[in-house]
């Protein structure tokens, strides 16, 4: 931001904004590698070899906010509007384990997202609408196990058989050590839960995706690109090897490991990360672990197109910028696909913001074309050349934490956080030296508009989050309390040892309305909590 | 401009996970010269207040992005006064509305901060504070 007019900058950079050079034109015998078939492995031009012919794309916006009730509408008109897959969007209280009562909750109640605490509020959250029809994502790590529990409960008490379910829960701790913050126990036990839910999920949930391992939060938090896949590829690693210190077939488990991404607004490194990162996931799993079931060496992932690309000035802009990363996104191959709505950098979208980044998502898909055939720009010099650099950069990232120690060393340490919290400060500094063009933020801005008018502004109804607790405390009066807490003596038991799943044991729980809270605490007398490295 | 000699708490209340922001401050700020302490997250107003006091802090700043901004930055703030140490400036930065900047400054904000603005700006607003 300067204080004389609109200036405009010098011509882009000739680097990506990971640092890739970026040759004035590339020729034939720049590319590397052939990009091959889709459908084939390496699988660089996609998973499937009719790409989105055979199936368009999950439409899943992201969404929750207040009480159950009040999502359960959101949900209600997003379907309505055409939307394919729902996405929870859950509060903090929730995702940190705390119940809506408890003092650490303290004005956080349905803030950022739906407060779920017992069963009773999920049966409102999915009120009205088909579980063995739709699927459904839950933003959820530290209490994720919690979470698919109670998921799995409802589905029994609608009478939708379990294994029908599709959808998917986060359930990546790593990266929340690394950027998102919602831990709970420590990395040991964590990486337990996490291996319970997969292998318990394989088999009472064939359909449904155990884990998302996600980049999008370590990008949002300033790495780059590059960064992004290299740490989200060494964090799946990680994930792996526990599999396979459980006893997990990799050939079964790795063909439900699925990633999750942000894209941002460079074009063409956006597309190449994609193309990039499904070559070297399947390479790894190949060549290291001897995987043998193409299915299992697919890379599967969603994303989100927005984030911290948006600005709260001129917030109208935040639809363009969505729309071009929604094309990179598609051209990159997703599975789903979320859109943020314009004014996401600065509040809870509203219902007219939220119709818009769905729409967004409709016209790319049925009015663009670009869906029509598979992989569009597979074979233009450039793309298949980035790709290859991409590739490079991406395995030399994943070869430094291995140097470290593997990712679980670098998140213990903070070596990873402090990385990217370097980053962030680099990031940061460009932006406000100019160098980083941010159209109507630092560059190109109006000083005669008001900066803080933001057009429609979502109010959160503040009763809601006195409903919850007093559906809370009912639920807590009503219950047979003999029941829960033999249900929750018997988790603590099982979480005693390491012999046994603890995921049925989560069920019986929710069944018997026992709190996510409830589980937490149980659970926490046993593990404690994580020790957060906070060096700078 | 030189922040040497100051020692400033950077802390996280409630229990939302983006600390990208504070991290970036907490930086900046130990490049302008400031000892920094970071609490990490998580942390009550209650904690928070008896860390500043106990360690001498010449300011603290919350960062906060999950919308309750409000709540925590007057608990802070009482918390502080409650245990003398009314007269350490408070700042706060993060997700913040202008509709919530008078309010916030009544609580006990001494300065307030949101994405949009340059880093240099900040820590000279802290500077002018604090000199």
């Amino acid at each position: 931001m300067t204080d004389s007019a609109p200036t405009a900058p010098n011509m882009p950079s000739s680097v990506t904004p990971s640092g890739i050079e970026i040759p004035q034109v590339v020729t034939a015998d720049m590319v590397e590698s052939d990009p091959g078939l889709p459908g084939e492995y390496p699988f660089t031009r996609g998973i499937f070899p009719n790409g989105y012919r055979g199936r368009l794309w999950t439409i899943r916006q992201y969404s929750g906010f207040g009480s159950a009730e009040e999502t359960n509408q959101r949900y209600r008109f997003l379907l309505d509007q055409g939307q394919t897959g729902l996405s929870v969007a859950l509060d903090l209280p929730t995702q940190c384990g705390y119940d809506p009562t408890d003092a650490m909750a303290r004005s956080e109640v349905g803030k950022v997202g739906v407060s779920i605490a017992t069963l009773a509020d999920m049966e409102v959250l999915f009120d009205g609408i088909d579980l063995s029809a739709i699927s459904t994502s839950f933003t959820i790590n530290g209490t994720a196990p919690m979470i698919y529990a109670m998921y799995l409960a409802a589905a029994d008490k609608l009478g939708v058989p379990r294994e029908s379910l599709t959808g998917t829960i986060q359930n990546d701790i790593l990266k929340e050590y690394v950027a998102r913050g919602t831990w709970i126990f420590p990395v040991r036990p964590s990486l337990r839960l996490i291996a319970d839910s997969i292998l318990f999920s394989n088999e009472a949930t064939p359909r449904f995706n155990p884990i998302s391992i996600a980049g999008a939060h370590v990008r949002d938090a300033g790495s780059t690109a590059v960064e992004e896949m290299g740490f989200t590829l060494a964090n799946g690693l990680a994930y792996v090897d526990e599999m396979l210190r459980r006893g997990g077939d990799v050939n079964h488990f790795a063909k439900r490991l699925s990633f999750f991404f942000y894209v941002h607004m460079d074009f063409f490194e956006e597309v190449c990360k994609f193309r990039a990162g499904r070559r070297v996931w399947a390479r790894l799993l190949q060549e290291r672990y001897g995987v043998t079931d193409p299915k299992a060496l697919m890379f599967r992932f969603g994303v989100v197109c927005g984030g911290s690309s948006l600005t709260a000035a001129q917030p109208y802009n935040n639809i363009v910028r969505v729309g071009i990363e929604n094309m990179a996104a598609v051209l990159g191959g997703a599975q789903s696909i979320f859109t943020c709505a314009y004014d996401e950098a600065y509040q809870i979208p509203t219902e007219f913001s939220a119709e818009t980044a769905l729409r967004t998502q409709q016209m790319v898909a049925y009015e663009s074309g670009i869906s029509k055939t598979v992989d569009p720009l597979g074979g233009s010099y450039y793309v298949e050349y980035l790709t290859d650099r991409m590739d490079a950069e991406i395995t030399k990232v994943i070869a430094e934490i291995e140097d470290y120690g593997g990712a679980e060393k670098a998140i213990e340490d903070g070596y990873l956080q402090s990385r990217i919290a370097q980053r962030a400060l680099e990031r940061k500094l460009q932006t406000d030296a100019g160098e980083r063009v941010v159209v109507g933020q630092n560059h190109f801005r109006r000083e005669d508009e008001d900066a803080n008018d933001f057009g429609e502004v979502f109010k959160l109804d503040e009763k809601a989050a006195g409903h919850t607790v007093e559906r809370f405390n009912k639920v807590r009066a009503e219950r047979d309390n003999g029941k829960a807490q033999q249900a929750l003596a018997k988790l603590s038991q099982a979480a005693a040892g390491d012999a046994e799943n603890l995921i049925p044991h989560m069920i019986d729980c929710c069944h018997a309305y026992v709190s996510i809270g409830e589980m937490v605490g149980a659970l926490k007398e046993h593990w404690g909590e994580f020790q957060e490295p906070v060096g700078l | 401009m030189s922040l040497s000699g100051k020692r400033i708490l950077i802390a996280k209340p409630g229990l939302d996970g983006h600390d990208v922001g504070a991290k970036v401050i907490a930086l900046a700020l130990r490049d302008a010269g400031a000892e920094v302490i970071y609490t990490g997250l998580r942390k009550a107003p209650d904690f928070i207040a008896s860390v500043a006091v106990e360690e001498d802090v010449d300011a603290v700043g919350l960062s906060i992005l999950s919308g309750s901004h409000l709540d925590l930055v007057a608990e802070t703030s009482r918390q502080l006064l409650a245990l003398d140490g009314g007269a350490i400036p408070l700042f706060v930065g993060g997700t913040i509305p202008a509709d919530d900047h008078a309010a916030l400054a009544e609580a006990g904000a001494k300065g307030i901060f949101t994405a949009d603005m340059k880093i240099e700006d900040v820590v000279a607003a802290i500077d002018a504070v604090l000199s």
